[in-house]
């Protein structure tokens, strides 16, 4: 594996550090080698700055890669907003020379340059490669006995073309991960369907990115999990502070506790829900914490 | 060839290499689409009006798009619809067309490198998890915020968002 940088992005650093520290601990039990990305700014966001203006998408996020490349080291992505903006950004200047020349002008105003010389990887197709699901199941201390739904969001898989990680209907490389912590990975219908927050759409059209989520929401209540998981700050975001406000606007109370991955496999290595954040979430839900003790 | 005034929008979007002309409307896109079944988006509906009009630049499905790629990923004509709608939507920006809340989010870019930037209760979070209170983001390094800044006025970002329209 090539050494890494920790890209954060915003809303893990600014909503859910626990994620960040969950991440951190993961990352030093599976003896990964990564360092930090000092100075790293928004990706910027995929689904609005792109759609803003094109030039400005591919300089905030080359000049994210260019501080990886400064370190020799691929860009390690928790998100995947971040991971759609860099992994798509990095693609189109690699392959086209123009694109390339434009961005590097602007950037050559901060004394940078974009060179194509790292690669920027998701942790979920990133531990599915190395150390992969069988090596992380020997490496548990703590098997989950949990009911999960999984919600793998869009960016992380589509567009395929540009992340080659196989079907976009129904994978499979995330449930395994989630498999070899112990838990089960509950089937249920829309499991790939968006949770609405995406495009600029949670940000300006909250009604109708919280209708999104409810029909998401209903679906993965009626199959009876413990909690969701997902790979994806926003849609973290979305699920967590989501139910809050379904709460207080629609009067619907779901209380579904919301994980990401890293705080699932926190878990599974040991360490307490507190020491994960997973109870500085938005959703309190003291039976889920208590069922969490009794597992330990 | 995005910041042109009274643009055609394929042509634009074909240099673009997206190609919208040969959908056939078989309506695959609007079938998969998780926004159109809340918020009535037709996505069958903006690429056949973005191949024959700029009305589609004032058209508010052309926001109500959550960017998932399902209808993308579906299309039998391999279509790249959520790209295709990423660029007219850059094109509507452009023409001076765009929400109050994402020039909000934009402002927030501007001004400290992060859309959604920390705040005192989550400096206290980090702080109960035995994290340092700021990230090693834009937000500790003033240095980095400022190449942020500088790189954004290099693309006249600032401008282009400060609008006065709509």
């Amino acid at each position: 594996m090539n050494k890494l940088s920790l890209y954060l992005g915003c809303i893990t650093p600014n909503r859910y550090p626990g994620i960040e520290k969950a991440t951190k601990l993961c990352l030093d039990r599976l003896e990964i080698d990564y360092a930090d990305l000092p100075g790293a700014s928004c990706c910027p966001a995929p689904g609005v700055f792109r759609s803003f203006d094109k030039a400005t998408w591919l300089a905030l996020a080359s000049r994210n890669i260019v501080l990886s490349e400064e370190i020799e080291r691929d860009v390690l992505t928790i998100c995947n907003g971040c991971y759609g903006s860099l992994v798509d950004a990095n693609n189109e200047l690699k392959n086209d020379p123009a694109l390339k020349k434009s961005t590097n002008a602007h950037l050559d105003a901060i004394g940078k340059k974009f060179k194509g010389t790292v690669d920027v990887r998701h942790i979920i197709e990133l531990l599915y490669d190395e150390p992969g699901p069988e090596k992380i199941k020997e490496m548990v201390t703590r098997p989950l006995d949990l009911r999960v739904a999984l919600h793998y969001g869009c960016h992380l898989v589509k567009p395929s073309k540009e992340r080659e990680l196989g079907s976009t209907e129904d994978p499979r490389f995330f449930d395994e991960l989630v498999e070899a912590t112990g838990a089960e990975s509950v089937n249920y219908p829309d499991k790939m369907a968006c949770c609405g927050a995406g495009g600029g759409v949670r940000s300006a059209l909250i009604d109708k990115s919280l209708e999104m989520l409810e029909h998401k929401l209903s679906r993965i209540r009626d199959a009876n999990v413990d909690c969701i998981v997902n790979a994806c700050p926003f849609c973290h975001l979305q699920f967590d502070g989501g139910q809050v406000e379904i709460a207080e606007k629609r009067g619907t109370e779901y209380n579904i506790p919301v994980l990401h991955y890293s705080q699932l496999l926190g878990l599974a290595f040991g360490y307490s829900p507190e020491e994960l954040g997973i109870d500085l979430n938005l959703v309190t839900n003291e039976d889920f914490l208590l069922k969490l003790k009794g597992d330990r | 060839m995005m910041n042109q005034s009274n643009t055609n929008i394929s042509d634009a979007l074909k240099d673009a290499g997206l190609e919208i002309l040969t959908c056939l409307q078989c309506g695959t896109c609007s079938g998969s689409c998780p926004s159109g079944r809340y918020t009535g988006m037709i996505t069958r509906k903006l690429v056949r009006k973005a191949r024959v009009s700029t009305d589609v630049l004032h058209d508010p499905d052309l926001w109500m798009c959550t960017t998932c790629y399902t209808c993308q990923e579906r299309c039998p004509r391999e279509i790249k619809i959520t790209d295709a709608i990423l660029a007219i939507r850059a094109i509507a920006v452009h023409e001076g067309i765009m929400l109050p809340e994402h020039r909000r989010v934009s402002q927030l870019v501007i001004e400290y490198g992060h859309a959604v930037p920390i705040n005192d209760a989550v400096k206290a979070k980090r702080e109960s998890l035995g994290m340092e209170a700021l990230p090693e983001t834009v937000h500790k390094y003033p240095e980095a915020l400022a190449d942020v800044q500088t790189l954004l006025e290099s693309c006249g970002f600032d401008k282009l968002v400060t609008g006065a329209q709509e």
